[in-house]
């Protein structure tokens, strides 16, 4: 069985999961071929020192300098073998996974987080219990980040480049800068939320600090997000917002209603501060600090600035 | 005149405590049936569309009988006509998506609605995947939209967004956004009562993927506990030296 890695893109250059991708790739079968979506081949040369794949395909075209479903779809598919594909459970690759999988009359398992003897496992209800399934021929996968080891960088690997196009369906008319310049809760690494603990909107400065330092999203919860109109829904963590996964998630002010914690329960790293001993969330941290945040902020954000500096 | 289409699925309350019931299925038995809430931001705008440009707004779902509750709610908030597809087995997004495109040519619709994902599974897969198997434009996650002979709307785009034209035919996917919901008047009340669900058969291909089974989440090892604002120090050294963070 043939498996094939589509690279994360963004902005023209590969994203680090797609060493994840490889590995998870691995757990399925054997070395995978990587196909790079590209406007220009040299977007590839990141990949040419990847270990564990066996070929790498630059696939070229002007459809992939921005993002439309049908056409990168169409522009990936003429260049892919037939096989199993892996991509990353971004907002982006989840949807391009479900435009490929149509393309090939194949069904996708999105947000894989565990792959075991042919077995998948996925988060459903976000998160709240999992689900396990076994794929009978080809699919598409898409992998959460932050799960499987990267492979290494010591590989020596030619780049193929192959020109392929698609037809494009959709049309940018213009971008639209981010009234924040701050990191989206859905890309970061590291997310500091509050909640209506935070007493009032114009206190998440301060977790807009303590972000600044260790290059952190803010986030919120639904409680936050619900009553105060200064805070917008793209900031909401939990299952009617956004389902991340960072490293470090530092709920502030956050009791843990079910419907949060369902949003950021498979992070990595979950640092609690709350002043109530009683609150779900301590169940759900690796390190809680029972206190007000007025007390506890102001001392995280020394540490944090002294252990950047 | 539009006809236009919105994909409805019921799932459980997101407020639910789900459990899984033998060690191997989730057991919803007990817990409260809901619309999708993203479903509700994929009506107000079918229906916005609809009061723009003259149209018929027609809900879809598939599931048992059970189902027929949320197309009830659709039709009390201003949906025209309701349809279910008649499918009681688990099936895969493939098997899915072929159904539902059958119904939405059976419908004769120029442009779907639908959720970004829906609270169970939250895969995304099914706005896309129509997309792709009727040959349409698709657009996910929008935030906002305007009417005229295309559409313009505003989705996600390498971590910013864009204003993007869509032509039509086309399926898309709505995230909450700006769009207020409306409530259901009487006479929507009244109206949905009345109203008669058109049950379609499905022709539903085998699925390749098959559910193994539910599991609970892993359950994380208990974490260490602190009192005190100044634990923050403390928590700050471990999270360097204990969790390689930072």
């Amino acid at each position: 069985m043939t498996t094939i890695v589509i690279a994360e893109i963004n902005n023209g250059s590969i994203q680090e999961t797609t060493k994840e991708l490889i590995s998870a790739a691995h757990s399925i079968e054997g070395n995978p071929v990587l196909i790079i979506p590209c406007s220009n081949a040299s977007t590839a040369d990141g990949a040419s020192n990847f270990e564990g794949v066996s070929q790498v395909i630059a696939a070229k075209s002007d459809v992939f300098g921005t993002y439309d479903a049908s056409a990168w779809a169409d522009a990936l598919d003429s260049v892919m073998p037939q096989g199993t594909i892996v991509a990353a459970a971004s907002q982006q690759s989840k949807d391009l996974a479900a435009r490929i999988a149509a393309k090939r009359n194949l069904s996708v398992v999105q947000d894989v987080v565990s792959i075991e003897n042919g077995e998948f496992t996925s988060p459903i209800y976000s998160g709240k219990a999992m689900q396990t399934v076994r794929c009978n021929g080809d699919a598409v996968i898409t992998v959460r980040a932050n799960i499987f080891n990267p492979v290494s960088s010591g590989g020596s690997n030619s780049v193929q480049v192959v020109d392929t196009s698609g037809n494009v369906a959709t049309a940018v008319r213009e971008m639209i800068e981010r009234a924040s310049k701050r990191l989206d809760v859905s890309e970061a690494n590291i997310i500091i939320s509050g909640g209506r603990g935070m007493g009032d909107p114009s206190n998440f400065s301060h977790l807009e600090q303590i972000a600044d330092v260790i290059g952190a999203a803010v986030g919120a919860s639904r409680a936050a997000v619900d009553t105060w109109d200064e805070i917008p829904h793209s900031m909401q963590v939990g299952q009617t917002g956004k389902t991340v996964n960072p490293n470090l998630y530092i709920a502030v002010g956050i009791s843990g209603a079910i419907q949060h914690l369902a949003g950021m329960r498979s992070s990595k790293y979950i640092v609690a501060i709350n002043k109530d001993a009683d609150a779900p969330i301590f169940q759900h941290a690796d390190y809680g600090i029972v206190a007000t945040w007025e007390e506890t902020l102001p001392v995280l954000k020394a540490a944090f600035q002294s252990m950047m500096a | 005149m539009v006809n236009i289409a919105v994909l409805v699925k019921q799932v459980p309350d997101t407020n639910a405590k789900i459990v899984v019931q033998g060690g191997t299925r989730v057991d919803l038995s007990s817990v409260k049936m809901v619309m999708s809430p993203y479903d509700e931001y994929a009506i107000e705008n079918a229906l916005l569309h609809k009061e723009a440009l003259g149209g018929i707004v027609t809900a879809i779902t598939v599931g048992d009988g059970s189902a027929e509750k949320i197309l009830k709610d659709a039709k009390a908030i201003g949906v025209d006509e309701l349809i279910r597809v008649d499918v009681t087995q688990d099936m895969d997004s493939n098997a899915l998506q072929h159904v539902l495109v059958e119904a939405i040519q059976s419908v004769g619709a120029e442009v779907v609605y639908c959720g970004k994902s829906a609270a169970d599974t939250g895969a995304g897969s099914t706005g896309p995947g129509i997309a792709q198997r009727l040959g349409w434009a698709s657009v996910s996650n929008i935030t906002d939209i305007e009417f005229s002979s295309k559409l313009c709307v505003i989705a996600p785009m390498g971590g910013s967004s864009a204003k993007i034209d869509v032509s039509m035919p086309a399926v898309i996917s709505c995230d909450k956004g700006n769009v207020k919901v409306r409530k259901a008047n009487v006479k929507g009340i009244m109206a949905a009562k009345k109203a008669t669900v058109q049950v379609l058969s499905a022709n539903c291909p085998s699925s390749t993927i098959e559910i193994i089974r539910h599991s609970m989440p892993p359950s994380k090892p208990a974490g260490k506990s602190f009192q005190g604002g100044d634990s923050a120090n403390e928590v700050a050294r471990l999270l360097r030296e204990e969790a390689n963070i930072l």
